[in-house]
């Protein structure tokens, strides 16, 4: 089959590669219609993420067809058409019993690299390096979905790809950066970043019943979406104004009552703090530039909350433990639990509610991936989202 | 009656009267030195500095003295040219000033005194330099060498018993928890947590025929008589070690030792322990493994090279055991369900084949 590999950072090859088989009893074989190119595989992409091979298939965000099962596949059948949700979960596990599905006990083989660095282990993941187990992704004509009784989510006739793909992900994800704001009725919700996550958690916020929510990018572009179509009330441009004030004259100086850190490991600040964590980063003084965090940090309202959802790899420096610690606030943070979000957010969609395809921009075909990827990481023609149809 | 009571009330309640005065330091404590707050630990550490640290010190200060403000005196006394090496001599000195400073002032001048053991050795390579400079005084600078020989025996001396002291409030705590393989080279240990009753999964380590589905380190396992089994584990370069274990204790959910009982270089005893995790969140599983090599304690490290296995191959070990407990076979992906470095591409069908 065909299927989009890692190479090398910043190098990616569309190559003929084994077709998926059937490695456990639970796994399904997905024949792949629609895929897509997230944040995060951004940050594979420009190899800030360790332990990434060359022919590594990427890919987390995707859907299709099933069109073969493991002998004790009971929930799906061949022919059924489903999402993917991104985490890797078994379901017989604590944490996936207590609805911690990114948290999966046992999906994981390679748990003890992960342990190594981070502590504990996470759940497995679909091509996002072999620190999250070494599956092969979604980019490609084919997968192998393991626990096919429990991920895969079956698409009700008359919604089209556009409309549900982003269940896998970004919109489950965006949505539980907000739902950890613990929104009350008044709240001013704050994102930053208005990359795909970001909108989805703007969308979110407003539907969770937040008073206002206010958007920061530096793309106009993306704020014009914020504004337009996600649903952001205001929008602040960072590399034309001073968050932290502007955030303080919106909100009658006591900050906003939620920040979600919709950025992850690649932030960007003008002038010397975006220089400092970029020497440091490219150095490995530090894996991860910090810097939308912070600001996010230093601009909550006192005892509130600061969600993060951007991804973030290691460790970084100049945390503002300080601020956090004196201001009595709250940091809540994880990769996507997507398995708990898929059905109520699927309900969403079919009442309307939201339209999720909104953040698409550009439509390519799975071979022209390398070309979507160096797109969408240059912001280039105004790329917001990438999707790729395999069929 | 009356006036009783107004006497008690008078003594029992605090009336201030007029403005707070200071408190007045009673007349036979009045020409006493009070000592500035606060009091630094070395007021009271630094007096109970050993006598040669302390000589150590003051001799730093002395010869720094003599290499920054008299060079030439110091140059013609151990038999170097006075114009040539003034200036490193005063560097020289510099630091031994820097030295004796530190010694004399810090209560634990661990560091201080290491600076000294490094000087002597800079001192040391200087003065042997000299030696085949010209116009050097052979014999005074064997002397001057042997004199810093000496120095530098007793600054070894005082470092290394510096280094050893422990800081006065630390030490051993019999009460507090240590892994199982803090204190012995000779046992590893590896603890999980299984989402299943304690009677399944002690069922499931009952068996010894379902060790060789998780432990990596094992072929097979195989119950013969007696209360026997015989074990095949895999050993270095393709070859396989076989060897005897029998059970040596059984308590029905909650502990199974077995012993090897004829095994060549390596006795080991493998211990699993079943608990049910607080709060009914399943049951904790602590594999503990002892290897008592035969042969001392060249035997022992040599055994934890070969025999031994890795703690991170235990842990995981344990882990696919909770996968085969908690999803019924072991989990693979595509990077994993083939040997051998392999990218997250499904594997080829050879290499399938090469696995089974």
């Amino acid at each position: 089959m065909r299927a989009n590999t890692w190479q090398a950072p910043k190098h990616l090859a569309v190559e003929n590669v084994p077709d998926p088989k059937i490695l456990n009893s639970n796994d399904a074989i997905v024949k792949i219609t629609s895929t897509a190119i997230c944040g995060s595989d951004l940050h594979l992409y420009n190899g800030f993420m360790p332990t990434m091979e060359k022919g590594d298939i990427l890919g987390h965000e995707f859907m299709g067809e099933v069109v073969e099962v493991g002998k004790t596949v009971k929930n799906v059948k061949v022919g059924d058409r489903v999402v993917v949700p991104f985490p890797i979960a078994c379901g017989n596990c604590w944490n996936c019993q207590h609805d911690m599905w990114s948290l999966c006990e046992n999906s994981n083989p390679n748990a003890w690299m992960q342990e190594k660095m981070m502590g504990h282990h996470c759940s497995g993941v679909f091509g996002y390096s072999h620190l999250l187990g070494g599956f092969a992704g979604g980019q490609a004509e084919y997968a192998r979905v393991p626990f096919a009784d429990v991920g895969p989510l079956r698409i009700p006739e008359g919604l089209t790809d556009e409309q549900v793909l982003f269940l896998s992900d970004i919109f489950p994800t965006g949505y539980m950066g907000a739902e950890m704001c613990d929104i009350a009725p008044g709240d001013t919700i704050a994102v930053w970043g208005c990359g795909p996550v970001g909108q989805f958690a703007i969308a979110s916020a407003k539907l969770l019943g937040a008073e206002r929510v206010i958007a920061i990018d530096r793309f106009p572009y993306r704020l014009k979406i914020a504004r337009e179509r996600a649903g952001a009330d205001v929008t602040i441009n960072y590399e034309e104004t001073n968050v932290l004030e502007a955030l303080k004259e919106l909100t009658g100086g006591v900050g906003p009552d939620g920040c979600v850190d919709a950025v992850g490991l690649e932030s960007h600040a003008p002038g010397i703090e975006g220089w400092y964590d970029k020497a440091k980063q490219s150095m490995r003084w530090e894996n991860d530039r910090p810097i939308a965090l912070r600001h996010a940090i230093m601009s909550c309202r006192n005892g509130r909350t600061v969600s993060v959802i951007g991804v973030y790899s290691g460790f970084i420096d100049k945390f503002p433990i300080g601020p956090l610690m004196n201001r009595s606030l709250t940091i809540k943070s994880g990769q996507c639990h997507v398995h708990r979000y898929m059905k109520p957010l699927l309900q969403h969609i079919m009442d309307g509610k939201i339209d999720p395809s909104f953040v698409i921009t550009h439509r390519m075909s799975l071979d022209d991936a390398p070309v979507g990827y160096d797109i969408f990481n240059k912001k280039e023609d105004e790329c917001l989202k990438v999707v790729l149809s395999a069929a | 009656m009356a006036t009783q009571q107004t006497i008690d009330n008078e003594r029992l309640l605090p009336v201030r009267r007029g403005p707070a005065r200071a408190p007045r330091i009673p007349e036979k404590f009045a020409d006493r030195e009070v000592k500035p707050a606060p009091w630094h630990s070395s007021d009271f550490v630094a007096s109970e500095k050993d006598p040669v640290t302390n000589f150590l010190g003051w001799f730093s200060i002395g010869l720094g003295l003599a290499e920054v403000f008299a060079p030439h005196a110091v140059a013609r006394l151990i038999g170097i040219d006075d114009e040539e090496h003034k200036t490193l001599l005063r560097a020289y000195g510099v630091r031994e000033l820097a030295a004796g400073v530190g010694i004399l002032t810090r209560p634990k001048p661990t560091y201080w005194m290491w600076n000294r053991v490094i000087g002597d050795a800079i001192d040391l390579r200087s003065l042997s330099n000299a030696m085949n400079t010209r116009g050097s005084d052979r014999s005074r600078l064997k002397m001057a060498a042997l004199a810093v020989a000496g120095v530098t025996a007793l600054d070894i001396v005082s470092s290394m018993r510096l280094t050893s002291e422990a800081s006065p409030a630390a030490g051993e705590d019999p009460g507090s928890y240590k892994t199982a393989d803090t204190d012995s080279d000779n046992v590893l240990a590896a603890v999980v947590t299984v989402n299943k009753p304690i009677e399944e999964v002690y069922n499931f380590w009952k068996d010894p025929r379902n060790y060789a589905q998780f432990m990596d380190q094992i072929e097979s396992v195989h119950p013969t008589t007696g209360g026997l089994s015989r074990w095949k584990v895999k050993a270095p370069a393709g070859l396989a070690v076989e060897f005897n274990a029998k059970v040596v204790n059984d308590i029905p959910n909650e502990l199974i030792r077995w012993t090897s009982v004829d095994s060549e270089n390596v006795d080991s005893t493998g211990t699993v322990r079943f608990k049910a995790a607080p709060g009914n969140r399943g049951t904790v599983v602590t594999l503990e493994i002892e290897y008592k090599p035969k042969g001392g304690r060249l035997g022992a490290k040599v055994a934890k090279m070969f025999a031994a296995i890795p703690k991170t191959q235990l842990k995981n070990d344990l882990r696919r055991f909770k996968q085969i407990m908690e999803i019924g076979e072991v989990m693979k992906s595509d990077s994993t369900a083939v040997p051998g470095m392999h990218p997250a591409q499904p594997p080829s069908r050879k290499q399938m084949e090469a696995r089974s």
